[in-house]
């Protein structure tokens, strides 16, 4: 069983989340159950500090024994911050993909894009339908 | 999909479960590199009743297998296993197989899964044509139930419910023996790389073998251990799949084949092989270990320093055992020996990595 979805941020169809830190920028990661499909993560592909990215644009790369999945910007914007200790321990996304587990900071084009993400609650309703 | 008589356990394990060949079968219990490690340390059990057995008997029976397999079976006797394989008239894999020797023309082949109706319909065709009369072909897949034991506990695991000793067995050797009272064949064999046993016991039969096992097992580390990691022990083992390093366009001296391909004798694919032997080769599986980040993944390109494609990955995973990324690809003759750099197309970049000598992990043999 995932671990529940928190309340203090937003999430994309595509398995992101974003969490607004406040200050213009989110912090963003895969959520739990991305990482529970994916299972043993061997290998996180981060973008460059600077690199622009369009929502739902392929923002970074995460890599299973068994598989490849794009992860999406769930924001518009520029990456501020990636989180580099990944590069070595690829396994953090796989036991804390919620908090130590996350890809990188983006600051926001637009705010209001928060907005087309899920609230946590309609992102459980989602994932409870797939397994289904 | 097809169901495997474990089917149900798989799902009641907690089993991911994928199509592989049209068979639903389980890619993960837990997950693979943990899988892969238990199987290396203690001992993995594997479902396996997806793949084909087809059995041929019969006067002609040896003769006909002769014909078709590239392996010389002459000097094989009764208690004896062989990989082999089998070829079309130009010298291209139809299938790699193991061929089971219980009495005089008395055989059992053991086929892939995707392959075994092709196989089956292949040596049919060749008794036709070549007037092989006496001999019965009879795939005996469904009543089949088939389970691989792995790992260095392997044996200990099995002695408990078996009439004879399976640790006395040579590798490569079978006893036609009984399984918790049934009639069964056991090998010394696998596709793992570690000491191990194939075990084959009537389909009905598979369910409470499987259990005893995993009751036996209990306490010792023994886990099932699902197609994922089934994959990254055989790769890192140096062992190649059918349809990934090899199909009917690709000959056993392109892959690591050429040992189980006798030109000394009369068989199928014969005569292509000779040609292509004279010839030389313009390309060879080789084993490669990536020095750059990524994984190379079956399909990418191998390119030149100039990004020229100049072959493709057959297999590429992470290895568990040497933490790093490893594979199989393609690449011209002249790029075969260890050592030599090749680059590979990792999403637009053009990643090192270095022809590595095969296997990338032998066990130790106390």
């Amino acid at each position: 069983m995932s671990k529940p979805s928190p309340d203090d941020r937003r999430y994309s169809r595509e398995h992101e989340w974003a969490k607004d830190n406040g200050d213009g920028t989110i912090t963003m990661g895969i959520t739990d159950y991305a990482q529970e499909m994916l299972t043993d993560v061997v290998f996180v592909e981060l973008p460059e500090t600077g690199k622009k990215v369009k929502q739902m644009q392929v923002v970074a790369v995460v890599e299973s024994v068994k598989s490849v999945s794009d992860v999406y910007s769930p924001v518009s914007g520029e990456v501020t911050e990636v989180n580099r200790i990944l590069e070595e321990r690829p396994e953090i996304v796989n036991q804390d993909a919620f908090g130590e587990g996350w890809l990188c900071r983006i600051r926001m084009d637009d705010p209001k894009e928060l907005d087309s993400l899920m609230s946590s609650s309609r992102y459980e309703e989602f994932i409870k339908d797939l397994k289904h | 999909m097809k169901k495997t008589p474990l089917y149900e356990r798989h799902l009641a394990l907690g089993a991911k479960v994928i199509d592989f060949g049209g068979w639903a079968m389980p890619v993960q219990y837990t997950n693979v590199i943990e899988e892969h490690r238990t199987t290396r340390r203690n001992a993995g059990i594997f479902d396996i009743c997806h793949m084909g057995e087809i059995e041929i008997q019969g006067e002609d029976a040896f003769s006909l297998l002769q014909h078709v397999m590239s392996r010389n079976l002459e000097k094989q006797s009764a208690g004896q296993m062989k990989l082999s394989l089998l070829l079309n008239e130009k010298g291209g894999i139809i299938d790699d197989l193991t061929v089971y020797k219980t009495a005089e023309n008395n055989y059992m082949v053991v086929t892939n899964a995707v392959t075994k109706d092709r196989d089956l319909a292949w040596i049919t065709k060749v008794r036709e044509e070549k007037g092989y009369a006496r001999v019965n072909l009879r795939d005996i897949t469904d009543i089949t139930g088939k389970i691989d034991l792995q790992g260095p506990l392997a044996a200990s695991i099995l002695e408990q419910i078996t009439a004879d000793d399976p640790g006395s067995l040579g590798f490569y050797s079978f006893s036609r023996t009984r399984v918790l009272g049934n009639p069964a064949i056991v090998s010394r064999s696998g596709y793992t790389g570690e000491d191990g046993f194939e075990i084959y016991v009537p389909a009905d039969k598979v369910g409470e073998v499987w259990d005893a096992l995993l009751e036996q097992g209990r306490g010792r580390g023994l886990k099932p251990v699902g197609l994922g990691a089934r994959d990254t022990l055989r790769l890192e083992a140096g062992m190649m799949l059918y349809g990934n390093e090899m199909n009917e366009n690709v000959t056993p001296f392109e892959v690591v084949y050429g040992w189980i391909t006798d030109l000394d004798k009369e068989f199928i694919g014969r005569d292509c092989l000779l040609r292509q032997k004279e010839k030389g080769l313009e390309r060879k599986l080789v084993g490669f270990e990536m020095e750059d980040r990524g994984i190379a993944r079956h399909g990418y390109s191998v390119t030149g320093n100039d990004g020229k494609k100049i072959g493709e990955v057959t297999s590429g995973t992470f290895s568990p055992t040497l933490n790093r990324p490893i594979g199989l690809a393609f690449v011209p003759f002249s790029f075969r020996e260890p050592g030599t750099e090749i680059r590979i197309d990792i999403r637009g970049n053009q990643a090192r990595a270095r022809v590595a000598k095969l296997p990338f992990y032998k066990r130790d043999r106390h």
